[in-house]
């Protein structure tokens, strides 16, 4: 072959090596000599690449065909990627097992080595019912060279199928993620696909590290995460809503201790599960919040130091802006003060205030507050709030009051608690927080001053205005109600209502925020047909503010009016709450509520005014450019 | 076919009658090789740094016309043009090698490649490497034909800076290429034995100071000699690839070593066809890197001019023996280097590099009247 190669194609080009010629050749062309070296040596050169070519030819037949199998040193060396360490635990802030992972075996064919496919096809079936002779013959005859029968068997299983000695079929260690509490706290912690990787919540956006094996410590609690979304089901039960969510937030650290959503599912069969109950309402919701942002508001035009709770703004006169007109609906017809506009949740006023801070100043103060980003909590699902691109006068007079602009309820929650806390801005967590995380997580947004006077505003709509549903005496509840219509196709929609209630407690030295917001409630004859947020967040706020006062052993700030108040209470065992008494999440039917409560009492004034602001107060259509 | 009639004198015309058409057409069908092993290869490696499946076939489909419009482009030129170029190429060359040194992008560890903003990264010493061997060759030749000149001593200065630069960055394959060539055209041009025997005994104690010198190849060469020392993998994983595979491999895409093996595209891409294309299709791509190799050392014997026979042997020994190592590390015939086989492996600098490198070997192997570099 080489000889070949190196056939000469010319012949006057070959000089036999002793002729006289070539020496006289040699004379006239300097160098021939060094050709006749050069040419030998590359002679070399080819049989040395030809040994080296045939040498690799050999080796390659040998590795591909002759090598046994069983040969040390082929015992594969792991990959990093294979030495998977078990996927790590998720727990909530006390250790209680919220996911972890089981060891399982899975099994999977190789059709080539499948001897009798019609045969295995069955026997495989016979002991693993769930999987046709059909479908097992199909994989088997795919041409592949490796196919799934089964992923995460269990033990049974997997003993039946050694038993059946089958060539072809191995068996694969796997895992399984396994959620104890089932539909608990789904939102938050999300689900894994087959292989085990993180698709949604907590398990997706800590899935490097969960799968390194490091355990997850959750800042909720799952005891109240259990009672919220148990109190949530129940609201839901009574005023036929379509939906609820709720929060409680530790204001000092901005841990969330529950973090509801319902409809919810159960982790554990999140592939049968509707996007509805998929749809994480607390992050992923951004609705028109109504007048729990007068909060923010009335903080907003504190802050300033130009005006005092006693400053007074004219609300006798409906406000005309541009072509629209904003009103009370049952408003006081008088120049109100600031915190009068706070406790009527007046919208004339709130506009008023406002105004006086200017769209450049409102439009600061809400991106200071974190409401024109999504919500830096540890969720993949987290929405953009929705504001106006062109931010115009009618947009600062009607975001005043909490429309022409949507953020999520964790949004309104994570404000509060900044706003209550002594003016620090906590970004919200679902993790644990470390003192050292904790203190740098951190920043002011308002001066301890105006979170001084916020208190008491606050404390003021509980004790005299449209909160009083949420009032545990001797525990100086404060918050604020909130109802706003959802738009629809052509403007807002009368019936469907977004009513929420954030509280916090004990307004001295406040330590909890917790917002309970209803989707489309309806009212019933105990509300006196309203569906406001004082009459249908409101008590379910109250609920959450007593458990949380009998778990975490909370001494009343004015003992002696909580001991009124639970003297009042009927007899049963738990001095709290109602809820106690049925752990069951069936709802408990509205006439077994205690009558001590504000709830089946006929509209009172704080319902009135809810209904003001959540019937009349919009602009319809919605001020323009605000979606 | 396209017909051109042999007293055809147009540029166009002369090439087709002159140039290796087998040699040609054998390159021709190793890219083409190379087009279905990318795209056999490449997709995990893509999904790995996050890009999508075909990223790399696409880039590969991108460089490879780049490539033969190269390489037909420099086989065009008359050897005292490729001559020319070559000292183009060599000057950039090295000014841009010693460049690697200061501005360097360091890549697992070492500093070999510039970053060319719109291309990606280059390395220099691609572009080195073939331009020294043409230009070592022009040096040698003129000593043969002129004593007087002092053609080794400059080759072996242009030689002894390059080296030391290659080593600076460093680059051990690279320095042992570019070594081997250099040595092996020294040998042609009538390097007396004693000499190259002594060469001989200083390659190998140049490779034993290696050996002492620099851990990682100490680790490479450790393993390769006892594979249950250490850490084998990539060997390894590429040695069940070609068992898996057989003699006609598991198919197209069952193959299943190129989601371990991280320079599956790269470096060890025969063993993705080992293992999905078989025995057979690895023979014979291992069958057309020896064809050109073979068939154009058999072309350069022919030859008159010294120059050009020095010049091509260079460049042949620099194809061939970049395909030996490259397969013969895959099979573990030798220890691990990491080097790319020509047109298949996945690289822009690498393809563009190997396409001056073979462009300017087949004008050189181009049949031509009449004696030295009257053509």
């Amino acid at each position: 072959m080489i000889g070949e190669l190196f056939r000469r194609r010319d012949a006057s080009e070959d000089f036999p090596p002793r002729d006289v010629h070539q020496r006289l050749a040699a004379k006239k062309l300097p160098g021939r000599d060094a050709l006749e070296i050069a040419r030998t040596r590359l002679t070399v050169g080819a049989v040395l690449f030809t040994v080296l070519f045939a040498a690799v030819a050999v080796r390659m037949t040998y590795i591909s065909l002759l090598r046994d199998d069983s040969e040390p040193g082929l015992a594969r060396a792991a990959h990093p990627s294979q030495l998977r360490a078990e996927r790590a635990d998720i727990v909530d802030r006390n250790g209680v097992v919220l996911a972890t992972s089981l060891p399982v075996v899975s099994l999977f064919a190789s059709p080539q080595l499948v001897l009798d496919v019609e045969e295995a096809a069955q026997k495989v079936s016979r002991v693993l019912p769930d999987i046709p002779a059909d479908e097992i013959r199909d994989k088997l005859t795919s041409g592949r060279s490796f196919v799934w029968i089964k992923r995460g068997m269990s033990p049974r299983e997997h003993a039946a199928i050694m038993r059946l000695g089958l060539p072809g079929f191995e068996f694969q260690n796997e895992e399984r993620r396994i959620y104890p509490q089932g539909a608990l706290a789904p939102h938050i912690l999300g689900y894994t696909g087959i292989d085990n990787v993180g698709l949604a919540g907590v398990e997706k956006r800590f899935d490097e590290s969960l799968r390194q094996g490091e355990a997850l410590v959750l800042s909720i609690d799952l005891r109240l995460q259990r009672f919220v979304e148990q109190e949530l089901a129940r609201a839901i039960q009574r005023f036929s809503a379509i939906g609820a969510t709720a929060a409680v937030m530790d204001v000092a650290s901005g841990e969330l201790l529950a973090l509801a959503s319902l409809p919810a599912y159960d982790p554990n069969v999140h592939k049968t599960i509707s996007n509805e109950a998929l749809f994480n309402r607390a992050t992923l919701g951004v609705y028109e919040q109504g007048s729990t942002f007068k909060i923010f508001n009335t903080a907003m035009v504190l802050d300033t130091g130009r005006f005092t709770t006693a400053s007074v703004f004219d609300a006798s006169a409906p406000l005309k802006i541009d072509r629209f007109t904003i009103n009370d609906f049952h408003g006081q017809h008088r120049p109100l003060t600031v915190a009068e506009v706070f406790k009527y949740s007046s919208n004339i006023g709130s506009a008023k205030m406002a105004l006086e801070v200017g769209v450049e100043g409102q439009r600061a103060f809400f991106e200071k507050l974190g409401m024109l980003a999504p919500v830096q909590v540890e969720l993949p699902e987290v929405a953009q709030p929705l504001y106006p691109r062109h931010w115009r006068k009618i947009n600062t007079v009607t975001i005043a009051f909490g429309h022409g602009m949507s953020v999520t309820p964790l949004h309104v929650v994570t404000g509060t608690a900044a706003v209550v806390n002594g003016g620090i801005y906590y970004p919200p967590t679902l993790v644990r927080r470390t003192a050292k995380g904790h203190a740098e997580a951190g920043r002011r947004v308002i001066s301890p001053r105006t979170s001084q006077q916020m208190r008491d505003l606050l404390r003021l709509v509980v004790a005299e205005g449209t909160g009083r549903n949420a009032d545990v005496p001797g525990y100086e509840v404060g918050g604020k109600t909130g109802t706003a219509e959802k738009p629809g196709r052509h403007g807002y929609r009368d019936k469907a209502l977004i009513s929420s209630f954030v509280g916090v407690f004990p307004m001295r030295d406040p330590k909890y925020v917790i917002m309970v917001s209803m989707d489309e409630p309806k009212g019933i004859k105990e509300t006196g047909g309203y569906a406001t947020g004082g009459a249908v967040a409101a008590p379910s706020v109250r609920a959450i503010i007593e458990r949380i006062v009998t778990l975490y052993g909370i001494q009343p700030v004015d003992p002696m009016a909580a001991a009124k108040y639970l003297a009042a209470l009927p007899p049963p065992p738990s001095p709290a709450t109602p809820a106690a008494s049925a752990p069951a999440p069936t709802p408990a039917a509205p006439q077994q509520r205690p009558s001590g409560t504000a709830a089946a009492a006929p509209p009172t004034l704080s319902q009135l005014v809810e209904a003001a602001t959540g019937n009349a107060a919009v602009p319809k259509p919605p001020a323009p450019g605000g979606r | 076919m396209i017909s051109v009639p042999r007293n055809d004198m147009s540029v166009v015309g002369r090439w087709w009658w002159t140039v290796d058409r087998w040699s040609l057409g054998t390159v021709l069908l190793i890219m083409a090789a190379g087009v279905m092993l990318t795209l056999a290869a490449s997709p995990p490696a893509a999904e790995r740094i996050g890009a999508d499946s075909f990223h790399f076939v696409r880039r590969q489909l991108v460089f490879l016309p780049l490539a033969l419009t190269i390489m037909l482009s420099i086989s065009l030129a008359p050897p005292r043009l490729v001559r020319r170029l070559a000292l183009l190429v060599f000057a950039g060359g090295l000014v841009a090698l010693a460049a690697t040194l200061v501005m360097g992008t360091e890549i697992k560890g070492a500093r070999r490649w510039i970053s060319l903003p719109g291309f990606g990264t280059l390395q220099p010493s691609e572009f080195v490497k073939p331009s020294l061997a043409v230009i070592s060759a022009w040096l040698f030749a003129q000593k043969k034909l002129n004593p007087r000149f002092p053609g080794y001593l400059l080759a072996t200065l242009l030689f002894s800076t390059v080296l030391g630069l290659l080593m600076m960055q460093p680059d051990l394959g690279m320095a042992l290429v570019v070594s081997a060539v250099w040595a092996g055209q020294f040998f042609l041009a009538g390097l007396p034995i004693w000499l190259a025997g002594l060469g001989g005994g200083l390659a190998v104690a140049g490779l034993v100071g290696a050996y002492m010198t620099f851990s990682h190849v100490q680790h490479r060469i450790d393993r390769f000699l006892d594979p249950d020392a250490g850490d084998n993998y990539q060997v390894n994983t590429a040695l069940e690839a070609f068992m898996n595979g057989g003699l006609f491999g598991r198919g197209p895409g069952e193959g299943t070593v190129k989601a371990q093996l991280p320079d599956a595209h790269t470096d060890f891409i025969m063993a993705v066809a080992g293992e999905e294309f078989g025995l057979i299709a690895c023979l014979v791509v291992l069958l057309l890197f020896a064809f050109v190799t073979l068939r154009s050392m058999s072309r350069i014997a022919s030859d008159t001019s010294l120059f050009i026979m020095l010049a091509a042997a260079g460049l042949v020994i620099q194809f061939g023996l970049q395909a030996f190592v490259n397969i013969a590390s895959t099979v573990q015939l030798i220890p691990a280097k990491g080097m790319t086989l020509p047109f298949i492996s996945y690289g822009g600098s690498s393809a563009i590099a190997m396409a001056v490198t073979v462009g300017m070997m087949l004008a050189l192997t181009r049949e031509r009247a009449g004696l030295g570099e009257s053509a």
